[in-house]
């Protein structure tokens, strides 16, 4: 229980991580039964949360109900750790679990994420919780749900191919660059929610258990650890992750997904990646970019709170803002458009 | 005929509450045979062609068909997967609105190439070889391959309709209508295209029209219904020439001449 004095006025008091115990046990026989079968969409009452619909209430409800006191959390957004999404969540856990908070990879053990999946490899003692927009990858093509959900009982997913093969027709490629369908364990087929789909071979036999809550849709689905995760794709077009020419402008980094970032109107760019713990981990080690601030301008030590995963206190935010980070103010998501994707990239899929 | 039918219909039977839809109805249809249902409107046809396609549970007897095993199977016992598989290969549907039956924010490519990607088939090229053979077939020209069915005449999207489910070279087709709500020319042309594709797969067809002219041009047999009950069976022209029933006498006399 944490408790919050206003000035002589009743003190506030909320079960631990918001949600009531009975709520959470809903939720995670929800969630036992969505890592029982793969990829499938399991119902739940998902409730009401402080946060409008959009804003991850299912991630919000599944990191609720799997919470524990000694769990160290941490929520990204876009890649970032800094944007509004991610600070509002993470606050709302410190205020209502009490819970340490980070925004290191390797120190976390929930991560929440809104759209991306780590850089840094995850581990099997951690928990990757995504929010969902859209759970149903048939949506677009077949509006009718009692009809999508004997789809999925009778594994017809040859409309699924029909959609990639309207976009090979209309782009001469696979241009679905986000929320690209997988086939999980060779059984259900799965929106991955809007990552983009340079993540989705991170699914793929991943050591972390990874669950998806969708709020707005009432739906919570699973990858367990270890599993398989296909995407989807044609026999002469086969799957690709998008390619970017340069690597990160502040880290230098190659192989990882780079956010593009306007600096001005007379197109001035850059691209850094999305990743942000991960690009200050590699400019701590001395990584540079060509476009990386002076070393005196950056921040010292790579933890900003010097010690393993301790809360997050209200400063704390002026050594994550953009300017220390060497990236422009105002620049936090990003453009989300990889290089040679040309338009339709994560931010197309806002929810 | 020494084959053995490949749909057989006893005593079938639909009632909507009290209502009756249809009643005691039994035909065969053999293999590469074309059956019309004639009746006037509200006389059961439709209903008995749900019932025919399992879109309807009956109320009373039942549908066996021959899979293509040779075996004899009561389509009642068939489970969910079994039977929307054979739906989607060895049945065709093709419906008096194509909207029903297109999807009309696919390209005419996809259209056509669903049923095959819906059998494992993951092969890009092939899939838009094979489209474009059967938008040729029905004489959709090639570059209209990558368009959607909303930009398409109504005689085009009927004609997607029939690719759409014939490229699966399904052995048994049912057609509610066809030629509904198209003018004559067009009509005329739809239903030569039929007529030679037919005969050119061996398709058997159940056909459900209330014009005599399109049974008459299609069909080998021909069933008509009254009240929701079949009154008279039998060759084509033996029943449009020479009508036992009172009933089939007053349609046959009802058709306009040209």
């Amino acid at each position: 229980m944490t408790t919050a004095t206003l000035g002589g006025m009743p003190a506030i008091t909320y079960n631990f991580a918001y949600l009531d115990e009975q709520t959470k046990r809903m939720i995670r026989r929800a969630i036992l039964k969505a890592i029982a079968v793969p990829g499938y969409q399991v119902p739940f009452a998902a409730r009401e949360m402080p946060m409008p619909y959009g804003w991850g209430t299912g991630g919000v409800q599944v990191t609720a109900a799997v919470l524990g006191p000694d769990d160290v959390l941490k929520v990204i957004d876009q890649g970032a750790d800094d944007t509004t999404n991610a600070v509002a969540i993470r606050g709302f856990f410190e205020k209502t679990a009490g819970v340490a908070t980070t925004t290191a990879t390797t120190e976390a053990t929930v991560i929440q994420t809104r759209h991306r999946i780590p850089e840094t490899p995850l581990r099997d003692d951690q928990i990757l919780v995504y929010q969902v927009p859209i759970p149903e990858p048939l949506r677009f093509l077949e509006p009718r749900e009692t009809e999508t959900r004997q789809m999925h009982a009778l594994e017809e997913y040859g409309l699924m191919h029909v959609k990639l093969y309207e976009d090979i027709a209309r782009h001469g490629h696979i241009a679905t660059t986000y929320a690209y369908p997988v086939e999980v364990a060779g059984r259900y087929v799965m929106d991955p929610s809007p990552i983009p789909k340079f993540d989705n071979p991170k699914m793929d036999d991943c050591p972390a258990l990874q669950l998806f809550g969708a709020g707005r849709e009432k739906r919570i689905y699973a990858i367990p650890p270890h599993t398989r995760v296909r995407s989807l794709d044609f026999e002469d077009h086969p799957f690709e992750v998008q390619r970017f020419a340069q690597p990160c402008a502040l880290c230098a980094a190659r192989g990882v997904y780079l956010d593009e970032v306007i600096l001005d109107d007379r197109g001035g760019r850059m691209f850094v990646c999305s990743d942000t713990d991960y690009c200050e981990s590699r400019q701590a080690a001395g990584h540079r970019g060509e476009m990386a601030p002076p070393d005196a301008a950056l921040p010292q030590p790579v933890s900003p709170r010097g010690e393993d995963a301790t809360r997050v206190s209200d400063d704390a935010s002026s050594d994550l803002s953009a300017s220390a980070r060497g990236r422009p103010a105002g620049a936090g998501a990003g453009a989300g458009t990889g290089a040679g994707t040309g338009a339709g990239g994560t931010e197309a899929g806002h929810d | 005929m020494t084959e053995q039918p490949l749909l057989i219909a006893e005593t079938l039977g639909k009632n909507y509450g009290a209502r009756i839809g249809c009643r005691d109805v039994a035909l065969e249809v053999y293999p590469g045979e074309v059956l019309a249902v004639v009746g006037e409107s509200g006389s059961g046809k439709s209903t008995l062609l749900g019932l025919l396609s399992t879109e309807l549970e009956p109320s009373a007897g039942r549908v066996s068909y021959r899979l293509r095993d040779g075996s004899l199977r009561d389509l009642a016992t068939l489970g969910a997967a079994e039977r929307r598989l054979l739906m989607r290969t060895d049945w065709g549907f093709v419906r008096q609105n194509p909207a029903d039956g297109l999807r009309m924010a696919v390209s005419a490519g996809g259209n056509v190439g669903e049923r095959l990607m819906a059998v494992g088939r993951r092969h890009y090229g092939d899939i838009r070889t094979e489209a474009l053979d059967w938008l040729g077939r029905v004489e959709i020209a090639a570059d209209r391959i990558d368009d959607d069915p909303r930009s398409f005449s109504g005689g085009m999207r009927q004609r997607l309709q029939i690719a759409r489910n014939l490229v699966t070279r399904p052995r048994l087709v049912f057609m509610d209508e066809p030629t509904g709500g198209l003018d004559v020319s067009v009509q005329a042309r739809l239903l030569d295209l039929v007529r030679s594709l037919v005969s050119e797969m061996g398709l058997a067809v159940i056909i459900v029209t209330h014009d005599l002219a399109v049974a008459r041009l299609l069909s080998h047999r021909m069933v008509v219904m009254r009240q929701g009950r079949v009154i008279e069976t039998g060759l084509t022209d033996q029943v449009l020439d020479d009508p036992r029933e009172p009933y089939t006498q007053l349609l046959v006399s009802s058709v306009l001449a040209a």
